[in-house]
């Protein structure tokens, strides 16, 4: 028994991460279809990233004849490093053992790391596209990581600590509170989020046509199972993201324990609360038009704006009273 | 007492404050006229706000007129009289970008920080609930004098000048729970008439240097009376 | 009371009738009146000061301090408007303003004399804030008045920039007002200076310093302190000579004047602080400042009236750094200061005003021969140089010399500064002056109709005041000593 009890968490943790791995292009079908529904379409089936998934990994990769090894190493470690990254956001629930690395910094870092090698393959093969994609790609980030640790940093400063499960705690406990630090925090990890996994405005993820691409032009050299897993690391990263805001922001409904009821609301909750974030980033992206890539800098120093004013308030109208 | 222990009102507040420093930062950068008058609107529209919290909290009653007031003179009669202005000078597609914007916004930040400096003295006296705002309003008087130097433009000096006057309708409101309404309707009224005038001088401008960039007014320097 | 209401509201009538009156004829004329009317109310008005010590009432205050200047103010604000009615006579007939610029011109005039009485009698700090930026907002438009580019861009810059420095005071009267509210029970007294003048030491040391800080910087905007004094030689230059006149002569009065009353404010509550002299130590220092650049700049003038609105900023400058000073002998010297500068100073812009109509122009260059041209304007400003320059027997000599005596005793090392900034100015004054009044008058330069009277007067009195200060005025400017410095000099 007791046995079973230490196993339990460390086997929910698994599950949690196969439930990244299994959401992810669910997320990515809905986010399709719902895009299809507002421009008029039908769009294909909510199934069918799973299809192509399946379709990838069946096919050869070929590989081109100037390529490294890191070529070939990088897909697997883009997935990696992101899946990692992603298994250290709690999902369903709080309380798992992978919560003692569930820090902050650590998933900056993995990002970080699964970003310089698709850079770093994007430019392996000498094409232009590769190298314009990296160069661009890393531009984006460049502004994007302090955006998004001044953003967390807030967070981690209302929480004292820099842990995303005692975050997710200390929200709960507080019950609902308006801080505007978080707010501004809110407004900063949006626009960076969509910034970093290259949604309308800052880069077109439906095409591979545009001169202004920046993430389909790392990955255009790939084929078969490794531009699966580029696909796939990349729809992970979108529900990291997804989990990351709802989970910190609006953390209720979460399990806090490992009773199968919670487990259960906790699951239905956070399933719930990315379908409606998909939703609302299908609307934005319809409505809004792609930006000049010129311009992407602008929107990545308001997102720094937004993260810096959220500091701020926090130290003045927070700390100071 | 922290954050999370005062009423959600109360917290509606801080938010509402933060808010308006943001408006102030959006101001400082908006390069369409149009936008930079309806970012006013939205300011005034966010003291008023805080004005009717702070009323409804503090049981002081004369808050709420001057909540009124403000709504009116600073959500309404400004901006449209501004916004005809604009339409009549035909500026309503004018554009023009801030200049060097990193530096500017990080000097504005940096005033952020100073007022808050500056206001600690007056936080760290016992506390009434909006006490804390008073270094967002210094901080907001400081940005519509930031955005004076910055903006060579009379339309987006003047918002400068009334966003100022925002800020300090927002220090009147968090550290006294309002002026006296004899005040209060004398700074309405000079406000009021001062656009008045400002409406006034748009023309003058555009009639002796054929723009609003008041950059270009430019006779009166030392160094240009040297020359002559 | 009643003498109080009717010098402070005959003008707001006045500007109301004005406005509507189509006739620019009598409406010189009328303008003078009102003038006349609101002076002799305040010569009543100092009378019962005189004898009742200090009238209060409706939120109006005037003792010692204040009525000096209100009957100052009533007085130039007289004479300036008896130089006027020909002057803009004058403009009018030489098509630089039409019937409708008369119009607002004497209906401002006015409002802007019951803005200066309103913000000098009220005792309430907020409608003081109040009255002086209706003090801008009455003049910016009369110093575009002549729409020549560079006559808007002075109004804009002028607008802007006393604009930012008013609403900086109004920051520092809202801080003042937080401070009252802790001391105070009545929230609605929390604004009257003379409630608060008898809390000053209750008063928390932290908020007011801050508050001086923000009311020194608004509205030391206005008495034209270096470095916030870019709007004042242009708004003198570019406006028309009788609005230079009152606007130095009593604008910049006024503006002092409410940061004096902020001072004692803040010293009451500074007090028992390890900085109890903070105030003064800021006055001291942007009057030392204001007093040195204004005189270096002096020399570079080609514009008459820019000229002299370098030589006003230097005399504030040097009030403002005798009020910082302190102490019964530097208080009466600034008070007297105030009291022949504003007489010298806007007889010196209404002979001005004279020249240039006779010269046709305000470029000192083409401005020759004076005296040999009309004898009355170019003697009137020979003379009413010398007396701003400080040559005795003027009446600016005899504050001049108290000052620098009050300085050798209380900061012996500034007293080289004042002196050599007194030398610079002069220097720079009478360099200009000297071919401008004597030289050769150009061909074709003829007299015009000028009324010297006001200029006379002016004159007269500031010489009378070097001579022998009449006993009453001296008992006068002893209590407004007593009220500001806390002790008697006679």
């Amino acid at each position: 028994m007791d046995y079973l009890l230490t196993f339990l968490p460390w086997l929910l943790a698994a599950v949690q991460a196969l439930l990244y791995l299994a959401l992810a292009p669910l997320l990515a079908g809905w986010l399709r279809r719902i895009k299809a529904r507002l421009q008029n379409r039908r769009g294909p089936s909510l199934w069918q990233p799973y299809r192509d998934l399946y379709k990838l990994f069946g096919k050869e990769a070929r590989v081109a004849t100037t390529a490294s090894p890191l070529f070939r190493a990088a897909p697997y470690i883009v997935f990696v490093a992101t899946w990692l990254a992603a298994a250290t956001v709690p999902l369903i629930a709080v309380d798992l053992p992978t919560a003692m690395v569930a820090d902050i910094i650590v998933l900056a870092g993995l990002l970080a790391l699964a970003r310089f090698f698709l850079a770093l393959a994007g430019m392996d093969i000498g094409t232009a596209f590769g190298g314009m994609g990296a160069s661009r790609e890393m531009l984006v980030s460049a502004l994007a990581e302090p955006a998004m640790l001044m953003a967390v940093f807030t967070l981690a400063m209302t929480a004292h600590s820099t842990n995303l499960a005692s975050m997710i705690d200390a929200q709960l406990a507080a019950g609902l509170v308006l801080r505007p630090s978080f707010l501004f925090a809110l407004g900063a990890l949006v626009l960076v989020a969509i910034a970093e996994t290259g949604r309308i405005p800052v880069d077109n993820p439906a095409t591979h046509l545009e001169l202004t691409m920046i993430h389909e032009a790392m990955i255009l050299e790939y084929s078969g199972r490794h531009l699966a897993l580029m696909e796939w690391a990349a729809q992970i990263k979108l529900v990291l993201y997804g989990a990351l805001i709802a989970n910190v922001f609006f953390p209720w409904g979460i399990a806090q324990s490992t009773a199968p009821t919670a487990l259960a609301t906790g699951a239905l909750v956070i399933l719930l609360k990315l379908l409606a974030l998909a939703v609302a980033l299908a609307i934005s992206e319809t409505v809004l038009a792609k930006m000049r890539f010129f311009r992407a800098p602008a929107l990545l120093n308001l997102a720094l704006l937004l993260a810096l004013l959220g500091l701020l308030g926090h130290v003045i109208l927070e700390v100071g009273s | 007492m922290t954050l999370a222990e005062l009423p959600l009102l109360q917290q509606l507040l801080l938010v509402l404050a933060a808010l308006v420093l943001f408006t102030s930062f959006v101001l400082l950068e908006q390069a369409r006229l149009v936008s930079a008058i309806h970012a006013f609107a939205w300011q005034g529209a966010l003291i008023a706000a805080i004005t009717v919290i702070v009323a409804t909290g503090g049981g002081a009653k004369h808050l709420y007129f001057s909540a009124l007031l403000t709504f009116m003179l600073k959500v309404l009669l400004i901006p449209w009289m501004l916004h005809r202005q604009v339409q009549r000078l035909d500026l309503e597609r004018h554009t023009q970008a801030l200049r060097r914007p990193a530096l500017v916004i990080m000097a504005a930040v940096a005033l952020v920080v100073f007022s808050y400096w500056l206001a600690l003295p007056m936080v760290a006296q016992e506390l009434t609930f909006t006490r804390n705002i008073v270094a967002v309003s210094l901080a907001i008087v400081l940005i519509g004098l930031l955005m004076m130097v910055f903006r060579p433009q009379a339309v987006l000096q003047v918002l400068g000048f009334m966003s100022m006057e925002n800020g300090l309708f927002l220090a009147a409101v968090s550290t006294t729970q309002g002026m006296p309404l004899l005040v209060e309707l004398g700074v309405a009224f000079d406000v009021l008439v001062a656009m008045v005038l400002f409406g006034v001088f748009f023309l003058q401008i555009r009639d002796s240097i054929e723009s609003l960039d008041v950059d270009r007014l430019n006779r009166l320097t030392e160094t240009v009376e040297n020359e002559r | 009371m009643t003498a109080v209401l009717l010098t402070v509201f005959a003008p707001l009538a006045g500007a109301l009738v004005l406005a509507l009156l189509r006739s620019s004829y009598w409406a010189g004329w009328l303008n003078v009146a009102v003038a006349g009317l609101s002076l002799t109310a305040s010569a009543w008005l100092a009378r019962s000061v005189a004898l009742d010590g200090e009238i209060a009432g409706l939120s109006f205050r005037v003792d010692a301090f204040n009525v000096y200047l209100v009957v100052l103010t009533a007085f130039v604000g007289l004479t300036t408007s008896i130089f006027s009615r020909p002057y803009m006579a004058h403009v009018r007939e030489t098509q630089r303003t039409g019937a409708g610029g008369l119009r607002v011109y004497h209906a401002m005039y006015q409002a802007f004399m019951f803005t200066m009485l309103l913000a000098l009698t009220t005792d309430n700090l907020g409608v003081l804030w109040v009255a002086v930026e209706g003090a801008t907002l009455s003049t910016v438009l009369l110093v575009s008045l002549y729409r020549t580019p560079e006559a808007v861009e002075a109004a804009w810059k002028y607008f802007i920039l006393c604009g930012v420095g008013i609403a900086l005071a109004l920051f520092g009267t809202v801080l003042t007002y937080f401070a009252a509210l802790h001391v105070l029970d009545d929230p609605e007294a929390g604004l009257t200076w003379s409630v608060l003048y008898g809390h000053a030491s209750d008063l928390e040391p932290a908020v007011m310093g801050i508050a001086f800080v923000f009311l020194l910087v608004g509205y030391g905007t206005k008495i034209g302190l270096v470095p916030m004094h870019q709007w004042l030689p242009d708004a003198h230059s570019e406006g028309p000579t009788p609005m230079s006149a009152v606007l130095s002569g009593l604008l910049l009065n006024v503006a002092l004047y409410a940061v004096i009353r902020f001072k004692m404010l803040t010293d009451g509550s500074l007090a028992a602080t390890t900085t109890p002299q903070l105030a003064g130590y800021m006055l001291m220092a942007f009057g030392m400042l204001s007093f040195l650049v204004a005189g270096l700049f002096l020399h570079r003038q080609r514009d008459v009236k820019r000229m002299f609105s370098y030589s006003s900023i230097e005399h504030m400058g040097l009030m403002t750094f005798a009020f910082g000073l302190g102490g019964p002998l530097a208080t009466f010297g600034a008070l007297l200061h105030m009291l022949v500068h504003s007489l010298t100073k806007s007889a010196i812009f209404v002979t001005v005003g004279h020249a240039t109509h006779i010269a046709g122009t305000q470029d000192i260059d083409h401005i020759r021969g004076l005296i040999r041209t009309q004898p009355a304007v170019g003697w009137s400003l020979l003379i009413a140089v010398a007396a701003i320059a400080g040559f005795p027997p003027f009446g600016v000599f005899t504050s001049e010399f108290l000052l620098l005596t009050a300085t050798m005793d209380a900061q012996p090392w500034f007293t080289i500064a004042l002196l050599s900034g007194l030398a610079v100015a002069f220097a720079g004054l009478f360099r200009n002056l000297q071919p401008m009044v004597f030289g050769a008058a150009p061909e074709g330069q003829g007299p015009v109709t000028a009324n010297m009277l006001p200029v006379m007067t002016h004159l007269a009195l500031v010489l009378w005041l070097g001579l022998a200060i009449p006993p009453f005025l001296a008992r006068w400017l002893d209590r407004a000593t007593e009220l500001i410095a806390g002790g008697h000099l006679l």
